[in-house]
């Protein structure tokens, strides 16, 4: 693959992340997008193409939610589109947002993204059920935990993990998030609370399960003319890659994450990463759930698979270890906007390589960075490598 | 960084308004080619399952195509009512997300006769959950013939098939 230009992330904003945000939809979505914008040096009337990335319409009861969405992202009369791969889609956006600009098309772009999932009442999880096969699956009750549920089984099983080796990575990320000005479920736990926490679907407890969030995320992305002209500390987008599996997933072996595997390597060639444990030095793979945090690291190629268990308990993955894991808090501790989420995966990183990380910035000037979503049907993996 | 945002506490969002949403939404999913005739089998007693001559991989569910080689498939090929549970959950939370005093017990089963690793959702039944273990051998109870329909749910669950661990 030969990139056409290169391009920059030179701007970055989110919201708090909340339970039940005042806000709506496309206030959250001003807020960080106004954020991202003011950090950037760009004004709004320099921005000429719009990528805003928003998972499943039956959060927010509105039908085409992207179009609802459009004027809180600064959508209206541009060139806009969105970006929906389910919980992937946060870094999907950075993709397309990567596209419009390395293709020449645009010189700028505005990514956005938004969840406002509260609306859904009582529990937004029963709209995620029709991810399901409507014939041979759904009419056995199914719950969206249940996937996480067995592929987290399928994970231990294979590799002999334990529960308490995976609470670690609980206890680990909701102890960042209390560095996080956005955070929503930022908190000291130890092991045993995380072993003690209500059993949802077995082997999954309540606090290994991110929370249900509203919330935004925004970043700025331009050509290498203007990003070197008006951004003292451009950070490069160096790699993108995403990957889709089978939808028959009774059919693939859920230890390993294939399609994250595959997405990562898309993104290391283009890269020019040939060690990808030596040559990234901090990582936000997606940590819906804590084991999931595990499985990523293998995915993207950062440990051996099975090894991810051990290298957390050696405290290889805290901010002071030598690859900081989710230095943000994540999904984990800062909170699951879904598609905002993903994009907050990458403002951190951008942040963490510009040094503006604050009381979470990891020590040793890391230039380079991976951030990852995971979605749809455990099925889709996007990645991205932002380096300085 | 500035982070805005004003997180409502509980109260206040008790107080919010609230629109009850009832669309009356009928839907007429085709099974299709490849899962109708597994349907049928169903109603029948049988889990059919359907072979790719070229990756000659045996399926279930069965599907109209091969999404590997990406050739149609209709070499169909009755699998036994056995298997064995890949991985399997505990689930305390029901579809709606009201808590279950008796918790049900999903599980994926590589059912037998299929190729290694080829397997369906579906649920266990007359095990005790702390007795429940990968690899586990299970076999399909049925519906009475009778009381079958050709749906998922003409097998009730799958049991453990005792004497062969």
């Amino acid at each position: 693959m030969k990139p056409y230009r290169k391009v920059a992330v030179i701007g970055a904003g989110l919201t708090k992340f909340m339970r039940r945000a005042l806000e709506t939809g496309r206030e959250l979505s001003f807020y960080a997008a106004k954020e991202a914008l003011s950090s950037s040096g760009l004004k709004f009337k320099d921005i000429q193409s719009v990528v805003m990335a928003t998972a499943p319409d039956a959060f927010d009861g509105v039908h085409m939610k992207g179009e609802y969405l459009a004027d809180g992202a600064g959508g209206f009369k541009r060139p806009y589109m969105r970006s929906y791969v389910g919980g992937g889609s946060g870094v999907f956006a950075i993709i397309h947002g990567w596209y419009m600009v390395a293709s020449g098309m645009f010189d700028t772009c505005l990514v956005v993204a938004e969840e406002k999932m509260s609306s859904c009442q009582p529990h937004p999880q029963a709209a995620f059920n029709s991810i399901y096969d409507h014939t041979l699956e759904r009419p056995l009750g199914v719950n969206l935990l249940w996937i996480f549920a067995l592929e987290m089984q399928r994970y231990m099983h294979v590799h002999k993990i334990s529960e308490e080796e995976i609470a670690l990575v609980s206890v680990k990320n909701k102890k960042n998030a209390l560095d996080h000005p956005s955070a929503q479920v930022a908190e000291e736990v130890t092991v045993k609370d995380v072993l003690n926490s209500e059993i949802m679907a077995w082997p999954v407890r309540r606090l290994m399960v991110s929370p249900t969030s509203d919330g935004a995320a925004a970043i700025v992305l331009a050509a290498e003319h203007i990003a070197r002209r008006v951004s003292e500390k451009p950070v490069w987008i160096e790699g993108i890659g995403w990957c889709l599996d089978t939808s028959f997933w009774t059919n693939r072996d859920l230890y390993y994450p294939d399609y994250v595997e595959k997405a990562a390597r898309m993104a290391y060639e283009m890269a020019g990463i040939k060690e990808p444990s030596k040559e990234i030095h901090i990582a936000e793979p997606y940590d819906p759930f804590a084991y999931k945090e595990l499985h990523h690291m293998e995915g993207l190629l950062l440990c051996k698979r099975g090894e991810a268990a051990k290298l957390t308990a050696k405290g290889v993955t805290q901010r002071n270890g030598d690859l900081p894991v989710c230095p943000s808090g994540g999904l984990l501790g800062v909170g699951n906007p879904i598609a905002a989420a993903g994009l907050m995966k990458v403002c951190e990183i951008f942040w963490q390589l510009r040094g503006e990380a604050g009381k979470r910035q990891v020590p040793g000037n890391p230039k380079r960075g991976v951030a990852q979503a995971w979605g749809d049907l455990m099925q889709v993996g996007t990645v991205v490598v932002l380096g300085i | 960084m500035k982070v805005r945002g004003k997180d409502l506490k509980k109260d206040d969002f008790e107080r919010t308004i609230k629109i009850e949403y009832h669309p009356k939404l009928l839907y007429a999913w085709d099974a299709g080619y490849a899962v109708g005739k597994f349907l049928q089998g169903l109603k029948e007693g049988k889990i059919l399952g359907i072979r790719c001559r070229k990756c000659d991989r045996i399926l279930v569910p069965p599907r109209a195509f091969c999404e590997l080689c990406f050739v149609p498939l209709d070499e169909w090929v009755e699998l036994k009512d056995t298997g064995r549970v890949n991985t399997f959950s505990i689930s305390y939370i029901s579809w709606d997300v009201r808590r279950l005093e008796k918790p049900e017990i999903p599980a994926v089963i590589e059912i037998d006769g299929a190729s290694p690793g080829i397997g369906i959702l579906h649920l266990l039944g007359e095990v005790k959950p702390e007795e429940v273990k990968v690899g586990m051998k299970v076999k399909a109870v049925w519906k009475k013939e009778s009381e079958r329909i050709g749906a998922i749910t003409d097998i009730l669950y799958f049991k453990p098939l005792k004497g062969e661990e």
